[in-house]
């Protein structure tokens, strides 16, 4: 089943959340980023072709125009293939993996995808960015070593940047399937974890997470 | 719980059977590699698993049934299919069913616990999810980290979900051996059912090679001992030989071959994808040396530049005793120390006269000497590459000498200040504790330092303006051999078999997997299709990179511009170093 919500980021643009429920062990988040708009492609086509009329003028040479046509239309290719993003895509499918998809703008597709063994947990951490303090989602992998340590943080959704209210929404389902893996696979080792973890990762409330992030710390 | 059961795309059109494959208990997934149609004997069916265990160390069994059913479902059929669990006993017992023509698909595993109580038998979920056999059987996994020897045994190749599937299909070549159209007493189907996949070039190219190896391995070896005897090791053959740059890509070169062509097999793929990776690099050095080659020729461009190497030697001579002139003179308006000035121009002057005279010396045989060095090419764009550099370096051999006097007087210069100035302010250097420490001296000893202090610091501008003059015509030099040498590096280390292998067939060099989510409807088992996601081209070019005779320079800028400052000589190029290393 499939519904829809529309959030903001951090700018100020508008979001659109998608849930995919396709069944109690598999989600899929899909977050669409705002579009590229025509006034800012104008205005950066403007900008340019009035640069090159500028030194037109001055060198009355007539390739610096065909060279700037030229330059906007790679320019702009390579924008639309390489660095605007459509939209993210999270994909949690229990005891499988959580898997990451950008879609640019172009067609392109990237896809990450991190299996469940590695995956210690998902939280949401603060950063400062710039001159702003932002919350953004992230997911700790376990370290090989040593079995409760982090050993990396990979950020999810770093070209939308939701604000707080769009990262709980995607928080709490990820965490009901976390527990739900959680539960099964310490089912498998012994049954007495099973109603102590389940407990800890029941809570879904906002407090919650602040009291992972001191653990973990 | 959850079980996960990898399904072969290729068999989901394939009819009823058995499905074979392996368990992975950890994982809680099962890995299906064929299906086994009817009709069959059991016995048989347990004879062909065992050898294939035997095989390929993968544990093979019987997971479940399959059954592709026509539009009236078949009652007999069903309970057949049921009472097959009590032959091959597996736990979980996977029922796979497909409705011919439609995208419905139903899963269940069972355990089973006994004929006597078929109700206490628990049912779980279960996710199917497709791959592609063929390319799973040919890709190479690329994970972060290393993954566990392959010979280990059975247990470490479950290490890490995913690989474990990759691994399994990859060693069960054994089973993909026979197939359902065989004679055999068992038929299967699995990828090869598609179509055997053959090309008769691949075949005759791999029968010709063992000979073609043996033949040209000899060859080599004939080279490199011919190379290695001992009439090169004299003292003056081997320092020429070590600090030209052709003789270092030349010894590249065949050390490559060598391996190339060496009739040991690769011990693994990594090996396999270098040894492809030097061959294509060998091929296109000597394509590109045969175009350099055949361009050259056709516009008679040697004997051009044949006839334009002496005058622009002279040019450059000419230039630099303006140079000199000017630097005799007052340049950019600095006074200089007449008498100094004078010697060191009047020396540097003389020495660019023998240089001149030398050239002219040469003049006949340079078209000769052109013409072979041009034929050079078709050994490889490298070696052309190379000698001009070399060419280069031996034009400019004057320039080089210039730095190095001019080096060599500031260096001493500088020492010299530099330990007067300490006596000047009454200390000295303790080359026992390696620190300045105080000195008493007496009087003469004073008198006679900051004299000489004076002198040196008074001479210095004209030394220095001459070591910066000479440094920076020879830094021009060293810049443009520098372009060569990374163009060169650049042709020698690019790994260009793995990158149109990546480019042609992604699917062989895979960075990790990707999953899509296929129809699904409310209480049927989920669907993925698992496909394989390739390394991107960095990556590639990182992992499979060449080893090349990369004299990288070993100083940083830093280092670089403190030797600049204390006069010290700069061999960027440690030819001779690098073997020791």
């Amino acid at each position: 089943m499939e519904d829809e919500q529309s959030f903001s980021d951090i700018c100020g643009g508008r979001l659109a959340l998608q849930r995919r429920f396709y069944s109690p062990s598999c989600l899929e988040f899909s977050l669409s980023c705002p579009r590229i708009t025509l006034r800012s492609l104008t205005a950066v086509t403007c900008t340019v072709w009035l640069a090159a009329y500028g030194l037109f003028t001055l060198c009355e040479n007539s390739m610096i125009l065909s060279a700037a046509i030229f330059i906007t239309l790679l320019g702009l290719l390579g924008y639309l293939h390489f660095v605007k993003i459509d939209h993210e895509t999270l994909l949690i499918i229990d005891s499988l993996g959580i898997q990451m998809t950008s879609s640019y703008a172009s067609g392109k597709e990237s896809t990450t995808f991190i299996e469940m063994g590695q995956v210690n947990d998902v939280v949401i951490n603060e950063a400062i960015y710039m001159q702003k303090v932002i919350y953004y989602l992230c997911i700790l992998l376990k370290d090989p070593v040593e079995p409760h340590g982090i050993s990396q943080v990979v950020p999810l959704f770093q070209s939308a940047k939701p604000r707080l209210d769009c990262l709980i929404e995607v928080y709490r389902s990820c965490q009901d399937i976390l527990a739900h893996q959680k539960a099964t696979s310490t089912s498998l080792e012994g049954g007495d974890k099973i109603i102590s973890a389940s407990n800890r990762r029941s809570h879904s409330g906002m407090g919650a997470y602040w009291h992972r992030q001191e653990d973990r710390r | 719980m959850v079980l996960k059961a990898f399904f072969p795309t290729c068999c989901a059109s394939a009819d009823s059977g058995l499905l074979v494959g392996r368990w992975v208990p950890e994982q809680s997934s099962a890995v299906v590699l064929a299906v086994v149609h009817f009709p069959f004997i059991p016995i048989q069916v347990k004879e062909l698993l065992a050898q294939v265990q035997q095989a390929s160390q993968v544990g093979v069994t019987v997971l479940g049934t399959w059954c592709h059913r026509r539009q009236e479902p078949e009652e007999s059929l069903g309970h057949f299919l049921e009472g097959l669990g009590a032959i091959f006993s597996h736990k979980p017992w996977f029922q796979l069913c497909r409705e011919r023509g439609s995208k419905s698909w139903s899963c269940k595993a069972t355990h089973w616990q006994g004929p006597a109580s078929p109700a206490a038998s628990g049912e779980d979920q279960v996710m199917l999810i497709f791959y592609d056999q063929r390319k799973v059987l040919l890709s190479q996994l690329h994970p972060p980290t290393a993954l566990p020897n392959r010979q280990a045994g059975d247990t470490t190749a479950s290490a890490g979900g995913l690989a474990a599937v990759f691994d399994t299909v990859a060693r069960s070549e054994a089973l993909f051996q026979s197939d359902r159209f065989d004679e055999g007493p068992v038929r299967l189907s699995h990828w090869q059912s598609e179509g055997m996949e053959a090309s008769i070039l691949v075949e005759l190219a791999k029968w010709a090679a063992g000979p073609v190896c043996l033949f040209l391995a000899c060859l080599l070896s004939l080279i490199s001992a011919a190379s290695a005897c001992r009439v090169f090791k004299l003292w003056p053959l081997s320092f020429i030989w070590s600090k030209l740059s052709t003789c270092e890509q030349l010894r590249h070169r065949l050390e490559q071959l060598t391996l190339i062509f060496s009739t040991q097999k690769a011990e693994s793929p990594a090996q396999l994808m270098r040894k492809a990776n030097m061959l294509v690099s060998v091929l296109l050095d000597v394509a590109l040396g045969l175009m350099l080659l055949s361009w050259l020729h056709r516009k008679d461009l040697i004997g051009q530049l044949a006839d334009a190497l002496i005058p622009v030697a002279d040019h450059v001579a000419e230039e630099l005793q303006h140079l000199l002139q000017w630097l005799m003179g007052a340049p950019a308006g600095l006074k200089m120390n007449r008498a100094l000035d004078q010697v060191l121009g009047r020396f540097f002057l003389y020495h660019i006269h023998l240089w001149i005279s030398y050239i002219h010396l040469m003049s006949p045989f340079i078209e000769r000497i052109l013409w072979h060095v041009g034929l050079s090419a078709c050994l490889g764009l490298t070696v052309a590459l190379s000698i001009l550099s070399d060419i280069i370096a031996l034009l400019t051999f004057h320039i080089y000498c210039f730095y190095v006097y001019g080096a060599r007087l500031y260096c001493l210069k500088i020492h010299g200040l530099s330990s007067l100035w300490r006596l000047f302010r009454g200390k000295k250097w303790n080359v026992l504790r390696q620190r300045v420490d105080s000195c008493s001296y007496d009087l003469d000893q004073l008198f006679i330092g900051t004299l000489l202090f004076t002198i040196l610091v008074f001479l210095l501008p004209t030394t220095a303006l001459y070591y910066l003059v000479f440094t920076l015509l020879r830094l021009l030099v060293v810049a443009v051999q520098g372009l060569i040498h990374l163009l060169v590096d650049l042709i020698n280390s690019l790994p260009l078999y793995s990158l149109g292998l990546r480019l042609c067939r992604p699917y062989r060099l895979a960075a990790g997997v990707k999953f899509r989510v296929l129809e699904h409807e409310t209480g049927r088992p989920l669907r993925l299709l698992m496909q394989i996601n390739p390394l991107p081209y960095s990556r590639v070019v990182h992992t499979y990179r060449l080893p090349t005779c990369g004299c990288h320079p070993k100083h940083s800028w830093g280092s670089l511009c403190r030797k600049l400052f204390f006069g010290e000589l700069i061999y960027p190029w440690r030819q001779r170093g690098n073997k020791q290393d």
